[in-house]
């Protein structure tokens, strides 16, 4: 077993972009996720591990000194709040289309505009439809709790790399400045230049006949469209590979609670109520938002009397649950908005007006 | 056994960091723990609080709407939550800070006077843990060994020598509670 602390979400996300061997992490401080920079400028990753952090002057600078970085094939990560995940669409679809492999985390806070700084969900459409221009996608994984922002981190890595491409962390402040008990894995060195991806990232010429090329520019349609339809093939793959999902009490299950992140761990909870009251609930919760987990919902569709999703947003991911079930089942959404959190005994209440009275 | 308790209070007497030593002493003793901070526009002087959970079970959502036990600290901790309280659960509060006092019958009303307890040990600092060892006397989540283990963890190791007097403190508050 690895070591096991008490932990803050953001603190446990920064111990973890230690451990996972980043060479640098680029960011500018924002609430909820100000621990993100706090705690790494405490624990000098300098000196535990070589790696690099740096305050950029804005999270536009931030997300391209990650697209620099990254491009020489290093493990490089950044964090931001809502607005400042904003100001990064840009590099983000750069990044994108230039497979371009690296951790964005948003711990999200209630928007729209500056908003508050509570918890919120509402930036579900921007990391999982776009967010930036262009036809892209992010594989975006949902962590609901502080174990799964360090595990999330790791994964992260893995995934990018493995599918050359941006992925991202989609937190909210709850899951930022909760404490929990967490299990660190050991720490995993740094890549050696000699292991850098010697295929694509910019490390310098060395014996190669022609230096390695980034670049997201293709001025000729016909280029640009191939490039277009290598990633969108690149993302049929991970489609078929990637999707994760934990499900609870299906067999039998005459309704499902869905949700994600903070918003699927207070879903469970109204879920233990109701089946206390004796109704047959069972639990969906995507932990990738980007591939969703189409399947699992379409399968429970044909066997429930219907889907209650209940976001921290006024009803972004229903619509993919609503695409999944394909008219199947009845669908129907609850939702809190601008940074406040739902109760469990409230979407119990809102699941009984809506399906049961 | 789940305990599901808020502390709230003003800003600066210790309220997160209350929590924060109970989380920990849970966490020593091998229980699932949860702490969630107010956190916004706090400030010293102002409103906060946090609610802890400890349990044996995994903790499903850390996200509450009613408590075993309100630790109110204030006069507008004690006007928010005290209907939160589920019935038979606990109220402790502090009654140099509370005027209008708590008028529920279904529940068990326990009030301190932490404030005079920590002046009078000469540190108002330790006026948290004199709350803790009433919280703990009554509500008995964790052993006081796993709370001074807590305390260990909670606090910087430059202030370590200031663990016995909260302890003498922690045993001070547990005396409130008959």
């Amino acid at each position: 077993m690895g070591e096991i602390r008490l932990m803050k979400g953001n603190e446990a996300l920064a111990e973890a972009m230690i451990r996972v061997g980043c060479d640098a992490y680029f960011g500018y401080p924002i609430t909820p996720q100000s621990e993100v920079l706090e705690y790494l400028s405490e624990q000098d990753p300098m000196s535990r591990t070589g790696m690099v952090i740096l305050q950029a002057e804005s999270e536009v600078a931030a997300i391209n000194m990650v697209h620099g970085a990254a491009g020489c094939g290093k493990r490089v990560i950044t964090t931001s709040s809502s607005p400042g995940i904003s100001l990064m669409q840009e590099g983000i679809s750069y990044m994108a289309a230039a497979e371009i492999p690296c951790v964005i985390a948003n711990v999200i806070r209630g928007g729209p505009g500056l908003g508050t700084i509570q918890p919120s969900q509402s930036d579900y459409f921007q990391a999982v439809k776009g967010g930036g221009h262009g036809d892209y996608k992010l594989i975006v994984l949902a962590p609901s709790t502080v174990q799964e922002m360090v595990n999330h981190v790791k994964q992260g890595f893995e995934l990018a790399e493995k599918y050359r491409t941006p992925v991202m962390l989609l937190a909210d402040g709850a899951i930022g400045q909760m404490m929990e008990k967490v299990e660190l894995f050991p720490q995993i060195p740094r890549k050696k230049d000699s292991e850098l991806p010697q295929e694509w990232a910019t490390t310098g010429r060395g014996d190669r006949k022609l230096r390695n090329f980034i670049t997201s520019l293709n001025i000729q349609p016909e280029k640009m469209e191939e490039i277009n339809l290598h990633l969108q093939e690149k993302y049929r793959t991970i489609e078929a590979n990637e999707v994760q999902y934990e499900a609870n009490n299906l067999e039998g299950a005459e309704y499902i609670f869905t949700g994600f992140g903070m918003g699927a761990r207070i879903c469970n909870k109204a879920a233990e109520l109701g089946r206390a009251k004796g109704y047959k609930i069972g639990v969906i919760r995507p932990i990738t938002l980007y591939p969703f987990p189409v399947a699992i919902y379409n399968d429970v569709a044909s066997k429930v009397k219907g889907i209650f999703d209940v976001e921290m947003n006024a009803g972004q991911m229903v619509e993919d649950v609503k695409l999944a079930v394909s008219g199947k089942t009845r669908v129907e959404f609850y939702g809190r908005m601008g940074g406040m959190i739902p109760s469990p005994e409230e979407i119990l209440e809102n699941f009984e007006k809506i399906f049961i009275k | 056994m789940t305990e599901e308790v808020i502390f709230a209070g003003f800003g600066g007497q210790g309220v997160l960091s209350m929590g924060q030593i109970l989380a920990y002493a849970g966490m020593m003793e091998g229980k699932e723990v949860c702490w969630m901070p107010s956190y916004g526009p706090e400030m010293r002087g102002g409103t906060a609080n946090c609610n802890v959970i400890v349990s044996d079970e995994p903790i499903v959502s850390p996200i509450i709407s009613t408590y075993d036990t309100v630790v109110a600290l204030n006069q507008p901790s004690l006007d928010k939550f005290e209907s939160r309280i589920k019935p038979g659960g606990t109220l402790i509060y502090e009654t140099s800070t509370v005027t209008n006092p708590p008028t529920r019958t279904d529940i068990k009303v326990i009030p301190i006077s932490a404030n005079e307890t920590a002046l009078e040990l000469g540190n108002q600092k330790v006026f948290n843990m004199v709350v803790l060892g009433a919280f703990l006397a009554e509500r008995k989540t964790i052993s006081d060994e796993g709370l001074e283990k807590g305390l260990k963890q909670a606090l910087p190791e430059r202030h370590h020598k200031l663990i016995p007097l909260n302890m003498t403190a922690f045993a001070k508050g547990k005396e409130f509670v008959k």
